[in-house]
């Protein structure tokens, strides 16, 4: 048990060199986040009523591009780079690899989210979280089932050359309809009807209400149960679909 | 050859892919400290085997041991003793080539010294690179230093010199030398008769799915085994002739030539090479099935 944690500690900390060593995954999973947040703050700057959504909606997306869109995409990659079945040969025990992979999803959706709390304090005019608690608990809920569903996903795309068209065939779709750039209320019944049914609109309503609002973690119950659930399934796939080799075509 | 169990343990193994039957019972025994080569051509079941013994592919049916494991169930006590060179090279682009010897040493209880791997491997002056920037055949040699940093019993190389220039093809060739010194035991594939020749203790040929013959690559054939003589007569003339029992050719061509008051022009005896026997077995066995 010590020595799995000591593997996985090992493999977190390599996946943390490797990742500023490339420029393009530090870009895609750290900078466009902050990105958003500088332009869609600035557009918004005017209305405070529209800055108190896009703040915990950014963070929203944060976790969903940190976790998800990067696993799926890194998977796919090492899975047809070979490394992924080099690693299955080793002793290295897989629950420390995917320990590993998914502490530093963890890392870089934690380190995101400081960044727009405090660019929402300094520049954005949204105060201090009102909900510290409420915000771990949707942090790690958010990070938990997007990961899963992250490396879920993975499995069903077919190679790394289509992995950007497969990721953000969700990711868009899923970012717009769950309202990370407007107030879900204001859109059409059916849009708000898939938004509920989707993890992130409800991973949104907690940060929301942890960061902005104030309503206390008891009204963001039902939430929490509806990210529960799709971290279950996600859990779930990821495990019983995972390969560790590409498939021969 | 050390006495006692072998280290490998191959009984009627069997797999198929859908209707493809890749392997179609498969016996053999690998002893510790033994080089043993699985020969044949593309598709002949050789990486299936080979990744059967590694533990990647489940049996259909059959015995299999590896270093007293059944490789299907993956104990780790088995991977920790077991080093693999997959045919595929691909690494992680943004790590060094010390920091991922140092990396995989770390998988393992007792890791061999990360400098004296980059010696063997002969990357000592590559330690600080990117892998990203590695030729194919630097790639390689990593292949080899991650599959000996763990200090592993028996070692897999799958096709380790495919496309390789003979430079680095000698270079690899050392390498796997180097490693039945430190009395390894290594199973490897190819389709390359001269690194079966020169590599391995034994041979088994492959194809479609079957061991058509094993053996030392020089013992191989033995059955039909026969001398080549070739040589150029008083005219000019060429002339070639197998046989079982050269002597008596031999005593002919020279006491003749001695009569002659002249010398034997040309002459040369050989044995089958491995190819010959390869390319007789593997036509022959072809023709016979359709």
């Amino acid at each position: 048990m010590t020595e799995t944690l000591a593997l996985t500690w090992r493999q977190y900390r390599l996946e943390r060199r490797l990742f500023w060593r490339n420029p393009t995954a530090a870009f895609f999973n750290f900078f466009l986040p902050l990105l958003f947040l500088a332009l869609f703050g600035a557009i918004f700057s005017s209305n405070q009523n529209d800055l108190d959504v896009i703040v915990p909606g950014i963070a929203g997306l944060a976790v969903m591009s940190t976790t998800f869109s990067a696993l799926a995409h890194n998977l796919v990659f090492l899975r047809e780079q070979g490394v992924l079945k080099r690693m299955r040969g080793t002793p290295l025990p897989g629950t420390a690899y995917l320990g590993g992979i998914l502490a530093n999803a963890v890392t870089n959706a934690a380190v995101q989210i400081a960044l727009i709390v405090l660019a929402g304090r300094l520049f954005f005019g949204v105060g201090w979280p009102e909900d510290w608690l409420e915000l771990a608990v949707f942090v790690v809920a958010g990070v938990g089932c997007l990961a899963a569903l992250g490396i879920a996903y993975a499995h069903v795309i077919p190679n790394f050359d289509a992995a950007p068209a497969y990721v953000n065939i969700v990711f868009l779709p899923v970012i717009f309809i769950s309202g990370v750039f407007y107030d879900v209320e204001n859109a059409p019944q059916f849009l708000r009807d898939i938004a509920q049914a989707l993890p992130l609109t409800h991973v949104i309503n907690g940060l929301s209400g942890a960061m902005v609002t104030g309503a206390g973690l008891q009204h963001h119950l039902s939430d929490l149960l509806v990210v529960a659930l799709w971290a279950a399934a996600g859990a779930f796939f990821a495990v019983r679909g995972f390969s560790w080799d590409q498939r021969r075509s | 050859m050390a006495t006692g169990a072998p280290a490998i343990l191959v009984r009627d193994l069997r797999k198929a892919y859908g209707e493809h039957e890749a392997v179609r019972g498969i016996d053999f025994d690998v002893a510790p400290g033994e080089v043993f080569g699985l020969l044949g051509p593309n598709g002949a079941g050789k990486t299936t085997t080979v990744e059967i013994l590694e533990g990647y592919r489940a049996r259909d049916a059959g015995i299999v041991s590896v270093l007293g494991h059944d490789p299907q169930q993956r104990p780790r006590a088995l991977r920790a003793r077991v080093g693999i060179v997959l045919q595929s090279t691909g690494m992680y682009r943004h790590i060094r080539v010390r920091e991922a010897i140092a990396h995989w040493g770390g998988f393992y209880a007792h890791p061999r010294d990360v400098d004296e791997v980059l010696e063997i491997a002969g990357l000592t002056e590559k330690a600080g690179a990117m892998a990203r920037t590695l030729s194919g055949g630097q790639m390689r040699r990593l292949d080899f230093a991650l599959a000996l940093v763990g200090d592993p019993e028996l070692i897999f190389l799958d096709e380790p010199t495919t496309g390789f220039d003979p430079a680095a093809r000698r270079a690899a060739w050392d390498a796997i030398r180097s490693l039945q010194d430190l009395g390894k035991t290594v199973v490897l594939t190819t389709h390359y008769l001269d690194e079966a020749q020169a590599l391995c203790d034994r041979v088994a040929i492959v194809k479609e799915g079957r061991i058509l013959e094993m053996g030392p690559p020089a013992a191989l054939g033995a059955g039909a085994s026969r001398y080549r003589v070739v040589w150029r007569d008083e005219r000019g003339l060429l002339h070639e002739r197998e046989l079982e029992d050269p002597t008596a050719l031999l005593h002919q061509l020279t006491s003749a030539a001695l009569a002659r008051g002249d010398g034997l022009r040309d002459i040369s005896v050989t044995r089958p090479s491995l190819e010959d026997v390869y390319l007789e077995l593997t036509a022959e066995k072809a023709v016979g099935r359709d």
